[in-house]
């Protein structure tokens, strides 16, 4: 990722984050308000090779030291199918499995997963055959819009595997940390309830 | 989000060694890779401590220990954590999302940062990132703020909830440095903004936290916390009460009560405590002794709701756990 384009999409985020979380009324931007710098490493350290297991290949990229897990598999690794919703930890849509854990990549940093065995949403099917919930998903209409699919799936995969699907309400709490923007909540529910059943 | 050299450690002279030069350790990211994104951290050198051994959970008469770079998720699913510190387990499960908790260690939770959208924002004055800048919320959105231990230097509210049942328990933290090891009551960790904000803990640099424990007792069993909130799930404290009582023979023998989401450190309730021992459980018991859950309090613009909502809470919970 060039310098300029990570300045950029910094800048864009941060009208967006201003503008949602505080009301009216911050300042414009002051330079002298910024956090006091420290000192710049040198370009060859900023980099690093980060190696791993994506949905069983192995796979290998040099990437910014900046560059998060969702980047690295969007970006550099040609996996679009996790989504990027709000890029913090607050909507689940970049839910993929590392090690067969459930967690957000955008806030987690690529070199940190070093040897990892890392699902994504492209990794569920088998050749034609569609993993049961994300044929659950088709069956109850628990995609509208898709957007939010993919992690709501990963999230589901999870949620099953760990066992709290004893009940709606506990389906409900445990699927919290996904947000679905255009409300196909009681479906996806339904998807994962009957999915656990049958598993 | 600025440049930075990244390290990965596998000793904790290592560790420590990369800390004293100003790495800035990473457990689970899930604070720290937002705040660097946000330019708010913007450290030159990120220090991966996965590789260090605090990992372990052990449970014995005497206590709970737990290694630093236990997950949220571990500590909160193990078995006998459930069994004898049902308020750990709670505060960890409406901690945040199923996700988050996987990647969330124990040690960055009590160390994150405030959630003061303010202090997210580098374009607006706050003291705890620019010292000396001014505090946009003490007349901006305030409705999340602190009315408990505030200063008019900050208002934000500690975000943790387990670290507010850990203060209720009267947990001990264990760090080490350079030169040598110490142990920390949480109670003494973390530091009221007063008029130095931006020192969060009494952590010195380079110090890591290595593990903390959990004196067991008659009351650890009997304890819960519940949580406040503008929505059901997934979402901070509007208000929040971590409770544990000692109730043998018709009398409350011990009482130990925290609240968060109303303090700018995780609040004990010493008065409460005293208004609950040596009472018979019951509803004006209860009642009586919420009513001092609020004690002190200095109430914002738009957040005086949560005087009264405190003492609801408090009051609550001590219903559920001493029964009604
Ligand atoms: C959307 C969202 C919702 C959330 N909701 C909640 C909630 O409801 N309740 C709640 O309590 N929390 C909540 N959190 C916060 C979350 O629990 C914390 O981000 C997490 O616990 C931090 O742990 P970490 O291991 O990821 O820390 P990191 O981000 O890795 O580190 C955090 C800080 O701690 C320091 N640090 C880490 N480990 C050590 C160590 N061993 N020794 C010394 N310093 C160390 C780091 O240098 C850094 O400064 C939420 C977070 C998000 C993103
Ligand atoms: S309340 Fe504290 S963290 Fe928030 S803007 Fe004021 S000084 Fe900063
Ligand atoms: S994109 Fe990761 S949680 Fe929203
Ligand atoms: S299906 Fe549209 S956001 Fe969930």
């Amino acid at each position: 990722m060039s310098e300029t384009f990570d300045e950029a999409t910094t800048l864009k985020r941060r009208t967006f984050v201003a503008a949602s979380t505080a009301a009216a009324g911050l300042p414009l931007l002051t330079s002298d308000r910024l956090p006091t710098s420290t000192t710049t490493p040198a370009p060859a350290d900023r980099l690093s090779t980060v190696r791993l297991t994506v949905n069983g290949e192995q796979r290998t990229a040099q990437v910014d030291n900046r560059t998060s897990l969702l980047d690295l598999l969007r970006e550099h690794l040609d996996l679009p199918g996790t989504k990027k919703g709000c890029d913090q930890g607050a909507c689940g849509a970049c839910t993929v499995l590392v090690d067969d854990r459930r967690v957000n990549a955008c806030l987690t940093l690529a070199v940190m997963h070093q040897g990892a065995r890392v699902t994504t949403i492209e990794g569920l099917a088998r050749g034609e055959q569609l993993h049961p919930l994300q044929q659950a998903f088709i069956d109850h209409d628990g995609l509208q819009c898709g957007y939010c699919t993919p992690g709501q799936v990963m999230s589901g995969v999870a949620c099953i595997a760990e066992g709290h699907t004893g009940s709606r309400e506990e389906i409900r709490e445990w699927m919290s940390g996904n947000l679905c923007r255009c409300g196909a909540y009681t479906n996806i529910v339904s998807a994962i309830e009957q999915t656990a059943k049958e598993a | 989000m600025h440049p930075f050299a990244f390290s990965r450690v596998s000793t904790v002279t290592a560790a420590l060694n990369a800390g004293a030069r100003d790495g800035r350790y990473v457990a689970g990211g899930t604070t720290l890779v937002d705040l660097m994104r946000e330019t708010v951290e913007r450290p030159a050198h990120v220090v991966d401590i996965n590789g260090l051994p605090y990992k372990d959970i052990t449970v014995t008469r005497q206590g709970l220990h737990v290694g630093s770079l236990v997950r949220m998720s571990e500590l909160a699913a193990h078995p006998e954590v459930r069994a004898t510190y049902p308020v750990l387990s709670q505060a960890l499960e409406l901690s945040a999302s199923a996700q988050l908790r996987n990647m969330a260690s124990i040690g960055g939770n009590i160390m994150q940062r405030p959630r003061c959208p303010y202090f997210r924002d580098v374009h607006s004055a706050c003291n705890r990132r620019d010292p000396g800048s001014g505090c946009d919320a003490l007349r901006g959105d305030n409705r999340m703020q602190a009315i408990l231990g505030t200063s008019t230097h900050c208002v934000a509210t500690h975000p943790s909830d387990l670290a507010v049942a850990l203060v209720a328990l009267d947990a001990v933290i264990q760090v080490r440095g350079l030169d040598g090891t110490r142990s920390i009551p949480v109670q003494d960790f973390f530091l009221r903004p007063g008029d130095t904000p931006q020192s969060e803990h009494s952590l010195r640099p380079g110090e890591l936290i290595t593990s903390l424990t959990v004196p067991t007792g008659a009351h650890t069993r009997r304890s819960g916390y519940l949580k406040v909130r503008d929505r059901q799930s997934y979402e901070f404290a509007l208000a929040s009460a971590a409770v544990a009582l000692d109730i043998r023979g018709g009398v409350v023998r011990g009482a130990r009560v925290a609240v968060g989401g109303v303090g700018t450190v995780p609040w004990r309730l010493p008065r409460v405590e005293e208004a609950l021992v040596g009472k018979r459980p019951g509803r004006r018991t209860w009642t009586d002794a919420a009513a001092l859950a609020a004690d002190g309090a200095v109430p914002l613009s738009e957040n005086a709701f949560k005087v009264k909502l405190v003492e609801r809470t408090v009051r609550r919970q001590l219903m559920t756990i001493g029964g009604q």
